[in-house]
């Protein structure tokens, strides 16, 4: 269909617009990133100057901020809760949620509502009783926190699974089982490859909820051991004592991943958002 | 079938509701019995009845957090879905760029609470500093600093979601009320309007629940300053429980009361837009 004269020049506009919009969007990064090549006492005041000769002071931010914070200990520590906690969450939840949709008794269909009220239910409800079980369990270690966001990762994760594994169609698990397959072969080898869809998204939504997470490392493992949300908090330390320039080093370096990882896979991640809201 | 399934309940299930019940189930019961007690570990509890709840409602830090937190959630879902779904409409005209537009705008939803409130305590005082105040020199500021935090965080989720339902109405349902002389506003109220509740639905839900319970970046922004007043909610009830010897059994009374008002919220939205869903 031709577009009309005034139909153009609307477009024309509103190009314009989105653009001083999304310009206005990348702004505050791209200040943080300028920002944390200034010495620590030309930020805070002047925060959209460029920097000068006199300002600039490489990558001193950089260097000392990884030194104040054990910033890749906790990079490290990061990757590696958030790694293991969604494996397993993608796992475990999928074969629950096959379990209590497939077994039609009061007990699964009484499961099924407790994980979908859970998760309603805010972080602070549990916040104290959890973090004292957890370490009564000797649970307060980067292994045993992979349990705890196993159990609270659960009530979405299991609910988005449920509502894919509803769609399957049960003739294709009773021909193979007909065949000879138990339940454990029939899923792993059936079941799970067509659950791929939604395990993308029960794992995105789960990498994104536990690489930001705050305080619940924080509560349970937090005395010990930081991971980069932790870090960064601690950096501000006491009462005005903060050190601006290593701060905005540290900002910069824990967006980097996030941004690599979200350029390299945005189309399954915003595909996947959608999808785990729609369904939610 | 069925009960040849049953015979795997301890590989399907059992892990996922061991890991459920320590982080969840027992917390939860725990939590609701502690609130009527008076503790400091969970194991010296002693009996009070209501107490806890009563000295909940006469403490001002609590009111005050509270009607933060209402003011907060109230502006913040009203100019998120405001924005998000223009964004939406304008990102549905098959202007070029689209995809790229779309990227930035969901960015900054990946970055997590507490790093999103030190970039923006950055920028924030930094234009402060030109009316020589800070954030923390009235919760004026710090209120429409965590307005303008939360939009830029969460107005690109928000806009895949409605792009989502737009693309889902119909071109023809829209042609056909463009020939019978529909106006551009008359189409969007009585014919998109209806068709993208169900994506209204999800949003508002999402943009309820994540304002109401914000924590992380409270407390990197402002951390409740000036003397408490932008705290909310989530962060008062941080507050009672860790920083405030033999308040726990106040603490949990006040997680309890969180988790009823955040329960009624959501509920009373869902059956009110899912109504609106059957009737459009």
């Amino acid at each position: 269909m031709e577009q009309s004269l005034e139909t153009k020049r609307g477009n024309a506009v509103i190009s314009l617009l989105l653009l001083l919009l999304a310009v206005l969007f990348l702004a505050p990064i791209l200040i943080v990133l300028m920002n944390s090549f200034k010495g620590r006492f030309f930020i805070s005041d002047t925060p959209f100057q460029f920097p000068t000769a006199e300002t600039f002071v490489g990558l001193d931010n950089y260097t000392s901020g990884v030194a104040k914070i054990g910033f890749f200990n906790a990079f490290g520590l990061s990757v590696f809760i958030t790694v293991t906690s969604v494996a397993v969450i993608v796992l475990f939840t999928s074969m629950t949620a096959w379990y209590i949709t497939r077994v039609k008794t009061k007990f699964t269909n009484l499961l099924y509502y407790i994980f979908v009220f859970s998760m309603i239910v805010p972080f602070q409800m549990v916040m104290f009783t959890m973090t004292k079980t957890a370490n009564t369990l000797y649970l307060d270690n980067p292994i045993g926190i992979v349990l705890i966001y196993l159990g609270f990762g659960s009530g979405l994760s299991v609910f988005l699974f449920s509502g894919f594994v509803k769609s399957i169609p049960l003739e294709i698990e009773e021909a193979v089982m007909i065949d000879g397959y138990n339940p454990v072969q029939s899923f792993f080898k059936v079941v799970l490859p067509l659950l791929k869809p939604i395990a993308i998204t029960v794992a995105i939504l789960n990498v994104m909820w536990i690489w930001n997470d705050y305080l619940l490392p924080l509560l349970v493992i937090g005395s010990e051991y930081q991971t980069i949300p932790i870090a960064i908090q601690y950096l501000k330390g006491g009462y005005g004592s903060i050190d601006i320039g290593a701060m905005m080093a540290m900002l910069v370096l824990a967006i980097v991943p996030i941004i690599i990882f979200y350029l390299f896979c945005q189309r399954y991640i915003i595909e996947g958002v959608v999808a785990g809201a729609v369904k939610g | 079938m069925q009960k040849n399934i049953q015979k795997y309940f301890a590989l399907f299930a059992l892990p996922t509701l061991i890991a459920f019940g320590i982080s969840f189930v027992v917390p939860f019961v725990l939590g609701v019995y502690l609130s009527f007690t008076e503790f400091t570990t969970v194991t010296n509890a002693k009996w009070v009845g209501f107490s806890n709840y009563t000295k909940v409602f006469s403490d001002q830090d609590f009111l005050n957090a509270l009607w933060f937190t209402l003011k907060f959630t109230v502006i913040s879902v009203l100019s998120i879905n405001i924005f998000a779904f223009l964004l939406a409409l304008l990102l549905t005209r098959g202007i070029r760029g689209t995809n790229l537009y779309r990227t930035v705008f969901f960015m900054p939803n990946l970055i997590g609470g507490i790093v999103l409130g030190y970039i923006w305590q950055l920028i924030l005082n930094g234009i402060l500093f030109k009316f020589d105040v800070t954030l923390t020199f009235s919760p004026t500021y710090g209120f429409w600093g965590l307005i303008i935090l939360t939009n830029w965080q969460l107005i690109g989720y928000m806009m895949v979601i409605y792009i989502a339902g737009l693309q889902n109405v119909p071109k023809d349902l829209i042609e056909a009320a463009k020939i019978d002389g529909a106006t551009r506003f008359g189409i969007l109220k009585n014919v998109t309007m209806p068709l993208v509740m169900p994506s209204i639905t999800i949003c508002l839900f999402l943009t309820l629940s994540n304002s109401f319970k914000l924590f992380d970046s409270n407390l990197a922004l402002t951390a409740g300053a000036p003397s408490k007043q932008t705290t909310m909610l989530a962060l008062d009830i941080y507050n009672t429980f860790y920083g405030k010897a033999g308040w726990e059994g106040v603490g949990q009374a006040k997680a309890v009361i969180f988790f009823v008002m955040v329960a009624l919220i959501v509920l009373v939205q869902l059956l009110i837009t899912r109504r609106k869903e059957v009737e459009g």
